[in-house]
């Protein structure tokens, strides 16, 4: 099999990335053809091919709006996650600015959050970075410490893309409520895995995405609480209440409508065997691979689909291909994949050294995964861990 | 990302290991990333007659690691010092752009563990 890599000699893949991206549910697909075939108006025309689109756009709004426990019109469709995090960072800033210079986010965010936060802390703003905990959760206390008289906006992931750790966001809310700061939640990872109601966790500003709950992908919206004001960083045609001009990618909202529907009904049984594969799977890794650390929390606080390790003495892109070879697909946090070349802020802020970040994994469970699948992951990573040990100086020098 | 090549030696990698008592050792880590790599070879009348490693390190870094000692086996000292991180990247029909500095550690190993030959011969 490892002589020749002909792709389709591979009889079968397992796809364990589904913190990256899902697959589209089919019945999603179906309903997206419909609209790029048949029924392809612009939702901002007067006439019927317009209309019609325009009133399966509102559907759609309606539904993501449920899934969080929004009002319809608290929703603003968007190109996904990214521009989402950047609408409510940069929009509020912008809007608020004039009240304030001081900005709070974690140590552990996404880097679209990261990122915006770090161009505006260079270029007048004061910003905070909370750090977590070797779990990857962030302290109350250090919160409220933190908050100054000219705090303008405090931005608390959810739940994280890499080890899974779930953030008090109802705690948080209480507190910014009370302080009139606003309340910006990425909420990517953890829409249609944990319950979300933005009303209950006093949440102002909220970004999610639909290629993360097999939606497709490029489409995400951020919901904005009634009465807070941000400001537009795109301007046009003013479509999404002008929040967010240009002609709307009505197939691909639609089709979030629908993923987030499909999600609310079947979260709870989802996410019953979603966690039991999650436990098997570290046990199982646990179990049979000696210097192997579990990154993150366990049990409630982990997100139902993920599974963050460290494997000693082997690096994480190494790891990967071996997987990749043999028709598995994961993820590192690895510097070697990360383009940047530094390995994962998010395993460093949780404290760990740069070599054990180096030989992360995480497997991000779906909807389709069984346990056959799972227990194929268990009986072949040992070999794969077992002959990169063999070629590592690092391995050598410990026995 | 990876051609053929690198595929093929990352998987089925040429002299891994480590030489028991070894003529020179060359260990050497990458400051970009963190990876390290640790060579070891045997001389014979100024030819490198065997030649292991061990990688700590990505899939370019193996792939390299492996193909430098591929293109030293059996050369003589000098036509080894020779040998360029380029060349390596070469032979292996190129790396990836960020994948480039992963082959400087196998080169650089490679010479450190020559000099570690010569030093350790001109004090007998
Ligand atoms: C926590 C989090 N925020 C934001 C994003 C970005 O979302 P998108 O890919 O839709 O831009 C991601 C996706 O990886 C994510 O995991
Ligand atoms: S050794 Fe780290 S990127 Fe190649």
């Amino acid at each position: 099999m490892q002589e020749n890599r002909n792709e389709g000699l591979i009889l079968r893949r397992i796809y364990l990335d589904h913190s990256a991206t899902t697959p589209v549910d089919p019945e999603v697909a179906e309903l997206i053809m419909k609209y790029y075939l048949e029924s392809y108006g612009n939702p901002s025309s007067v006439h019927f091919f317009g209309r019609q689109v325009k009133k399966a756009v509102e559907e759609a709004r309606e539904q993501v709006a449920q899934l969080i426990g929004a009002q319809a019109g608290e929703i603003i469709f968007t190109s996904g996650g990214t521009e989402s995090d950047n609408l409510a960072i940069q929009g509020t800033v912008r809007a608020r600015g004039n009240r304030g210079k001081h900005l709070i986010t974690t140590a552990i965010e996404h880097h679209a959050v990261l990122d915006a936060f770090k161009y505006l802390a260079k270029n007048g703003y004061d910003l905070t970075i909370l750090p977590v905990d070797e779990e990857g959760i962030i302290d109350l206390e250090d919160l409220v410490k933190a908050i100054r008289p000219d705090t303008i906006l405090i931005s608390v992931m959810h739940a994280n893309n890499e080890v899974g750790s779930i953030q008090p966001i109802a705690e948080i809310g209480k507190i910014t409520r009370e302080k009139g700061i606003f309340f910006h939640v990425d909420a990517v990872q953890s829409l249609g895995k944990l319950p979300i109601d933005v009303v209950k966790m006093n949440i102002d500003l909220l970004t999610i995405s639909s290629h993360k709950i097999y939606g497709p992908k490029g489409v995400g919206a951020l919901y904005v609480r009634r009465g807070v004001k941000i400001s537009p960083l795109v301007f046009g045609g003013s479509q999404e209440k002008k929040m967010r001009s240009g002609t709307e990618n009505a197939p691909g909202i639609i089709g979030f409508g629908k993923a987030c529907e499909l999600a609310g009904l079947r979260m709870n049984e989802e996410n019953k065997a979603l966690r039991q594969l999650r436990d098997k799977l570290i046990k199982g890794i646990m179990d049979n691979i000696p210097s192997v650390k579990l990154n993150g929390p366990s049990g409630d606080k982990r997100l139902p689909n993920n599974v963050n390790i460290s494997i000693s003495f082997v690096e994480g892109e190494s790891l990967l291909l071996s997987l990749d070879m043999i028709g598995i697909a994961a993820s590192s946090g690895s510097a070697c994949t990360s383009g940047s070349l530094d390995p994962s802020h998010v395993l460093l802020a949780m404290g760990l050294s740069h070599e054990v970040a180096h030989g992360s994994l995480r497997f991000s469970l779906g909807r389709q995964n069984t346990e056959e699948e799972i227990d194929i992951v268990i009986q072949e990573l040992p070999k794969i861990v077992e002959r990169l040990r063999a070629m590592s100086p690092l391995y050598n020098k410990v026995d | 990302m990876y051609s053929e090549k690198v595929i093929d030696h990352f998987t089925n990698p040429r002299n891994v290991g480590e030489i028991e008592n070894p003529d020179g050792i060359g260990e050497v880590g990458n400051a970009k990333c963190g990876d390290i790599m640790r060579i070891t070879l045997d001389v014979e009348d100024n030819i490198i007659k065997d030649i292991k490693f061990k990688t700590f390190g990505c899939g370019a870094a193996v792939a390299t690691s492996s193909m430098v000692t591929e293109l030293v086996k059996g050369k003589t000292l000098e036509e080894a010092l020779t040998i360029s991180n380029a060349a390596v990247a070469e032979a292996l029909g190129g790396l990836p752009p960020l994948k480039m500095h992963c082959s400087n550690l196998a080169a650089d190993a490679v010479h450190a563990a020559i000099k570690d030959y010569l030093d350790k011969k001109t004090k007998v």
